[in-house]
Parts: C-alpha cells; sequence; structure tokens
C-alpha cells in the first residue's frame, strides 16, 4: 500500500450519512462536472491525448498496481477489516496522493450502497454519475462524462441490415470496440459477422463462419451481422434474479452494472448470443477511452458484470448514428426512429421485404435483414 | 428455552469429540475446505476469469452441482412423507438423518451460487425492501426464495423434536405436523422450480422440454435416497443407534423405482431427438455423439448412462438388492451416475452449440475443481456434525441436566 491514513469503519459510516458532495475534512469540494469551464464539447480523445489538452494522464505502471490495491482494500472492508489495518498505517505521513485515496474510497463505498437505477430518483442519479465521473479522474486519470439522457416519448428505434450490401469488412466491429469501451483484454465484440457461402440459408447460421481471416468480401460468400435485436419482447429481462436489465421505452434493453450481481441467467436466455460477461477486470487503454459515456451505456464497466450493445446509447439518444452504422462503408446499416413515418428504417419496411431471426420464439426483434 | 444452554453446550461437545478416525475425518474435511478457500480467494481476485467458463458455455460445474444438489436436498421426503404423515415406524429414526442430509445438501447448493456469482458482494440486491428481488417474474428469484425456505423448515423442524428430546419431552404434534405437511410440497417445489429455471429459457432448446422437470424428480428421487441409504448403513454399521431393516428395504424399492422411471425417461428424450434428427437435437448430438469433431462430453456421458444401468440392473433383481453388499455398491454407482448425468451432462451440453450455432468447449479448471471439492467438503463436514449431535439425544444419551433433579435414580442415564 501506499503510505497515508487508512479509512476507518466510522470513517465510513461518518461519510455515508453526509450529503453526497460535501467534501470530507480539508479536500476540495467535488466539481459539478468534470471539466473545465469553457472546455468545450470536443471529446479528448480527438487528437487531444498526448497534447496535454485533454487532461489525461499517462498511466504509469505503478499507477496499475496502486488500483489493484485499493480493490483488494475495498473487498476487505466486507469484514471491516479496515478497521484492523488502521493500526498499521497510523503514523505514516498524510499526502495529496493518500487523500486523492481516500476520496476515492469514501466514494466507492457510497458507489457500494447504492440503489438500483431504474428506482433511482433524479438527484440520486445525479449524484451517482458526479461520483462516477469524480472516481474516473481519481483511479485511472481520466475526464470522462457521463450523460444521463433519459429516452424520448416519440422515438422507438429500430434497424435494419442489408444483406446485398455488406462486404465483411468489420468496420462496424472496430467502431463498436472503440465507441464502447470494449474489453481489449479479451477482445470482446458486440457484433459479429458471418461468412456463409452462396446457397446457404440466410439464417442459418450454423453454417456461417464468424471468425475468418482473409481478405474479403470472399469469392461467392455473403455477409451477415449480429447484435442485441433489441427485442420488444426480450427473454432476457424476465429472467434476471434483481431486476438489472431492462427496456427502455425507446425500445433498448440496457444493464445497470452496478446493480448487476453476475449471475448470468441473461445470458443463458438470449437466443441470439448477445450478451457479453466481464470474466475479469476489463481493460481500456486510457488514450483510446471514449470519455463521452452514457450511465446506461458505454461507461466503465467492472469485473462479474453483464453487458450488451445499446445501439450506442450514449449517440442515439443525441440523434446520431451508432457507431456501427455511420462507420459501415457500403450503407448496409439502417438505424432510424420506428415511430418517425418519414425515416429511412421506415421505407425499408414498407418497401422491402424483411426477415427477422428465430421468429419462431416471439422475441420480436427490432432488427430486421432484407435484401436490395 | 430454558434447555437451550445446555443443548448447545451439549451440541458443541459431541461435534467436537470422537475416536481418532472422527477427528481424522473432520481434519481431512477442513483440510479439503481450506483449499477450496482458498481458491475462491484468488477467484474473487482475479475474477471469473480464472475457470473455464466463457461467454459460449457461461454456466459450468458450479451450477452443475447446484442443478444436482437441489434433487438431493428435495429427496428428503421420501423418508419425512412416510415417516411422518403415514407414522410408519420403520422411518422412524431414520428422519431426522434424512433432515440431515437435506440441510447439508441446501447449504452445498446456496454455496455453489454464490461462488458462481460474477458480484458477490452484489449478493445483497437480493433481498426483498432493501435490494430488489425480480419476483415473480424470474425463476431464479423462485429459487431463492423456495430453497431459502426449506432451508429454514429442514433447520426448524430437527431444531424442535431434538431439543424436546433432549427436554425430555415428547413433541407435540399439533405443533410440528402442520410444518411436515408444508415441507413435503415444498421438496417437490424446490426441484421443480429449479427444473423449469432451465426448461422456460426458449432460447436453449436442449433444456426447453416438458420432460425436464419430471425427470430432475425421478433422477432425485433415485439419488437422494441412494446417498440417504449409505449415510444410514454408515450410522447403523458404525454407531448403537438402530436403523429397522424396514426402512433399508423401503427406501431400496423407492431408489429402485426411480431410477427404472429415469431410464425410461433417458430413453424417451433419446428416442424423440433421435428418431427424426432435426435443428433442436443438435446439443444432444454433442452429448451423446460428438459435433464436429467436438466431442468432450461423449466419454462422460455415456459412461454415465452404463453406469445408471447397471446400478439399476442390480436394485431391480430381487435377492441383488437384499442384500448390503450389492444394495450398497449399486447406491454409490447410482449416486455416481446421476451426479455425472445430471450435473455437467445437463447443463452444459445445452449451451453447445451456441443460440448462433458456433462451438466452444468447455473444461473446468483447478480453481473450479478446488472449490467444487470445498463444499461438497463443507456439506460433508456440516451432515457429520448434524448427525453427530442428533445421535446422543435420540439414543438417549443426552438429556438435559436440568432434568437430573426430578428423576429416579435408576433413571439417570449415562455420563
Amino acid at each position: 500500500m501506499k503510505p497515508g491514513r487508512e479509512l476507518t469503519f466510522d470513517d465510513m459510516l461518518e461519510y455515508v450519512g453526509r450529503e453526497a458532495t460535501r467534501p470530507p475534512e480539508d479536500e476540495p469540494p467535488l466539481p459539478m462536472g468534470p471539466y473545465p469551464e469553457g472546455g468545450g464539447d470536443a471529446p479528448p480523445t480527438d487528437g487531444g491525448c498526448g497534447s496535454g489538452s485533454c487532461g489525461c494522464r499517462t498511466p504509469d505502471p505503478s499507477l496499475l498496481d496502486k488500483k489493484m490495491d485499493r480493490r483488494g482494500a475495498l473487498s476487505m472492508l466486507f469484514g471491516a477489516a479496515a478497521v484492523g489495518s488502521q493500526a498499521l498505517s497510523a503514523c505514516s505521513p498524510t499526502s495529496l496522493a493518500s487523500a486523492e485515496e481516500r476520496e476515492a474510497k469514501l466514494l466507492e463505498w457510497e458507489e457500494y450502497f447504492k440503489g438500483n437505477c431504474r428506482l433511482m430518483s433524479e438527484e440520486d442519479r445525479e449524484r451517482t454519475i458526479e461520483r462516477l465521473e469524480r472516481l474516473a479522474k481519481l483511479k485511472d486519470g481520466v475526464d470522462v462524462r457521463i450523460d444521463g439522457t433519459q429516452a424520448h416519448p416519440e422515438v422507438v428505434y429500430g434497424y435494419a441490415f442489408n444483406i446485398s450490401k455488406c462486404k465483411g469488412y468489420r468496420n462496424c466491429v472496430e467502431a463498436c470496440i472503440q465507441e464502447n469501451n470494449l474489453d481489449r483484454a479479451t477482445s470482446a465484440q458486440y457484433i459479429r459477422i458471418f461468412e456463409m457461402d452462396g446457397g446457404t440459408s440466410m439464417d442459418d447460421l450454423d453454417h456461417g463462419d464468424a471468425s475468418y481471416h482473409h481478405e474479403v468480401p470472399a469469392e461467392g460468400a455473403f455477409y451477415i451481422g449480429t447484435q442485441c435485436f433489441q427485442c420488444a419482447n426480450p427473454p432476457c429481462v424476465e429472467v434476471c434474479p434483481v431486476g438489472a436489465t431492462w427496456q427502455e421505452p425507446d425500445g433498448i434493453t440496457v444493464v445497470d452494472y452496478d446493480w448487476c450481481i453476475g449471475c448470468r441467467y441473461c445470458m443463458a436466455a438470449c437466443p441470439y448470443w448477445a450478451r457479453r460477461f466481464n470474466w475479469g477486470e476489463p481493460e481500456v487503454p486510457a488514450r483510446e477511452l471514449n470519455p463521452n459515456q452514457h450511465y446506461l451505456g458505454n461507461r466503465a464497466r467492472k469485473s462479474g458484470v453483464v453487458e450488451k450493445c445499446t445501439f450506442c446509447i450514449q449517440r442515439s439518444r443525441k440523434g446520431k448514428l451508432p457507431a456501427c452504422a455511420e462507420a459501415c462503408p457500403t450503407g448496409a446499416r439502417v438505424f432510424g426512429n420506428l415511430l418517425d413515418p418519414d425515416s429511412e428504417i421506415r421505407w425499408v419496411l414498407e418497401n422491402k421485404q424483411v426477415f427477422r431471426l428465430k421468429e419462431d420464439l416471439h422475441t420480436e426483434p427490432r432488427f430486421w435483414y432484407f435484401l436490395d | 428455552m430454558t434447555h437451550l444452554k445446555p443443548f448447545l453446550v451439549q451440541a458443541l461437545d459431541s461435534a467436537t469429540s470422537g475416536g481418532r478416525r472422527y477427528h481424522l475425518w473432520m481434519g481431512v474435511l477442513t483440510l479439503i475446505m481450506l483449499v477450496g478457500g482458498y481458491a475462491y480467494f484468488v477467484q474473487i481476485r482475479e475474477g471469473l476469469a480464472v475457470t473455464g467458463m466463457t461467454d459460449h458455455v457461461s454456466w459450468g460445474l458450479y451450477i452443475s452441482n447446484f442443478a444436482f444438489l437441489v434433487g438431493v436436498a428435495a429427496a428428503a421426503m421420501m423418508v419425512v412423507l412416510p415417516a411422518y404423515v403415514f407414522d410408519d415406524v420403520d422411518f422412524g429414526r431414520a428422519v431426522l438423518m434424512a433432515e440431515g442430509v437435506a440441510v447439508s445438501a441446501l447449504v452445498m447448493c446456496l454455496a455453489f451460487v454464490v461462488v458462481d456469482l460474477g458480484n458477490p458482494f452484489a449478493s445483497w440486491h437480493l433481498m426483498p425492501v432493501i435490494g430488489y428481488l425480480n419476483w415473480p417474474r424470474s425463476l431464479l428469484a423462485w429459487d431463492v426464495i423456495v430453497l431459502n425456505g426449506y432451508l429454514a423448515l429442514n433447520l426448524a423442524i430437527p431444531f424442535y423434536l431434538l431439543y424436546n428430546h433432549y427436554a425430555g419431552r415428547t413433541p407435540e404434534k399439533g405443533k410440528y405436523v402442520p410444518w411436515i405437511y408444508i415441507s413435503v410440497f415444498w421438496a417437490v417445489s424446490i426441484h421443480l422450480v429449479t427444473a423449469f429455471l432451465f426448461a422456460g429459457l426458449p432460447a436453449r432448446p436442449f433444456w426447453h422440454n416438458a420432460l425436464l422437470g419430471p425427470r430432475f424428480l425421478a433422477s432425485a428421487f433415485a439419488a437422494g435416497p441412494a446417498f440417504m441409504l449409505l449415510v444410514l448403513w454408515f450410522i447403523r454399521s458404525n454407531t448403537e443407534y438402530e436403523i429397522k431393516s424396514g426402512a433399508f428395504s423401503k427406501l431400496a424399492m423407492i431408489v429402485t423405482v426411480a431410477a427404472q422411471i429415469n431410464l425410461i425417461m433417458l430413453a424417451s428424450e433419446i428416442f424423440t431427438e433421435f428418431y427424426f434428427f432435426t435443428h433442436h437435437a443438435v446439443s444432444a448430438q454433442y452429448l451423446f455423439f460428438g459435433l464436429d469433431g467436438h466431442s468432450g462430453l461423449v466419454p462422460w456421458i455415456w459412461t454415465a448412462i452404463l453406469l445408471n444401468i447397471a446400478a439399476t440392473v442390480v436394485l431391480t433383481i430381487h435377492p441383488l438388492r437384499r442384500d448390503p453388499r450389492f444394495l450398497m455398491p449399486a447406491c454409490l454407482v447410482l449416486f455416481v451416475a446421476i451426479w455425472t448425468e445430471k450435473g455437467m451432462g445437463m447443463v452444459i451440453p445445452g449451451f453447445i452449440p451456441s443460440p448462433l450455432g458456433e462451438i466452444v468447449e468447455y473444461t473446468p479448471t483447478w480453481v473450479e475443481l478446488a472449490v467444487t471439492a470445498g463444499i461438497w467438503a463443507l456439506g460433508l463436514f456440516i451432515l457429520t456434525v448434524l448427525v453427530r449431535v442428533a445421535l446422543p439425544i435420540e439414543l438417549g444419551k443426552a438429556r438435559s441436566p436440568k432434568l437430573r433433579e426430578r428423576r429416579e435414580p435408576a433413571e439417570v442415564e449415562q455420563p
């Protein structure tokens, strides 16, 4: 452990009872937002990193060690072991680093006791977002902005995939990984592109190959992409024992990463293999981190919880296309508002012959396939 | 509750005193638990990445053992029902042991679920009021309720009986028989609910069939009483606690019939899957014959089936079943066979191939094996302690010291 006074059990009890934004003792108050005034909207990754203007710190190896220590210490709290360890470090000098560590621990402690996101009051939600932004700064040295935008009442999202156009380039997969801060250590991906031999039934993915490594498009092959289909009747939501996953009014099924207990029942229930589990602590290099985040979307996940595609909720709720649809070089991906009669997705549904995967299960995916 | 303190002192004394073999047994179990505890510590530190599970096979050895042990716990009903409800005297002395088996099996079940959680520190989210239990929608929420309820019943009823015996009183039927009726229905429910947890998933055709629940029950009523026979046999051969032969022959009959029904259901399952092969049978194909060169479970399942058939044949032949030299090995073989078939053989193929048709196989890691062994040791440890506490009281050797003043000198038991 780095030097510094250990957090005691009493400290926590005292702090939990206080206002979330009130700082402990002599520390600077928690900022309302992570960005300095006039910092603009430009995401720090846009060439900012490394130039010093983004506020990112290059993480040194010892930072990672410290991270482990703090996590270890947090787990120890459950046995109130922190009380005992106070004696060990009581004589250590207080430094700035330890003040930050202390703040981070208190914030983590508060985070541990927060409720289910869906049942939170508006105020609680704002507070937890502040805490998470501050924690990202304290622990990983990154400035992130976590958005809490709610669903728009006149929007239900839908997606269509043009099998004739997809050439299997997988730009969508790459864009998704970058946008959604997917774990680089295990090469997690929400989107899978299956290469199928000509003459195969379009919905017979068993005969497709999702791990091809050759130049595309291959002779005689066609390509089909899968991801979460944001079912209107999602079996994964039904089975969650703690209500940590639900369907938003705009049709996006989301996960409260802090409420998930990691039982993985939803993964067993999904007929489209759309959910991913964090088997270990996910790793995203600080310079590749997308700081524009949503509470229900691409914010930092932790070890032992489930995550999934959210149609890039951090983008779509701001009126942008999901990263996959934007990245597609062939225009095979169509995304839009199903309630808007003038949207492109509505045009596809009205003018093309479409199908969905496993319609017999009555999951009612909001993701259609079509041909030109 | 005037006798509570001496009761607890007596219980502690019974659990901690014994011969060298007893201490060796408990020592070995403790050692295995410590190894399991260390493995779990590693799993907590590194995450579930240290297990063999993947996004493709997202449940493994832990949930397999859980599914099997729920059956063992439920099977206590097979002894409780005749003993209390039909007043079958043969089962009278076996019943507390059966409840001990249920309690230890339930503790193992709960432990297997907890070690399977990715975020166990958040398990308080399951508690109503402070957390949020998605009941009645989620079958896992049902399972949490029925398992804990069954555990409470199986702790409370034996405690009431033992405590009254210890205090020299006859337990009042009006106070415990209604709870026994409840626990009998509850036993069926814990197992059906656990089966529905799997059978309710259309995403996994291998589990999504109406036979899964009945088959769970049949295999449970074979494996559970088989285990109980082994325990009772051990108690009878090693202590002066007498269990009537009638209890053995009746339990053996239950095991036999259940094992036969289980085999019929297996045959029915295999017929439906393979007579006219459809896409829904690919998991069964993987399990029994291998798929596209992947055949990890094929030796596993055929071993289980052969052991199952061998044990069932031995049990079916009357002279063999009546001879403990055949009955006991047959019970052990049957228990192992059902553990193999209903654990890994039922859970893993549900994930292979994945819903998108990809085949990723599963092999447990040392962490999973060590944690699993540790939990089994924990269960056997608890069972041993419970039996150890119950025996002297049931034998009349242990009575509350507060009774002594009122006794005739001849009635005072041996120290």
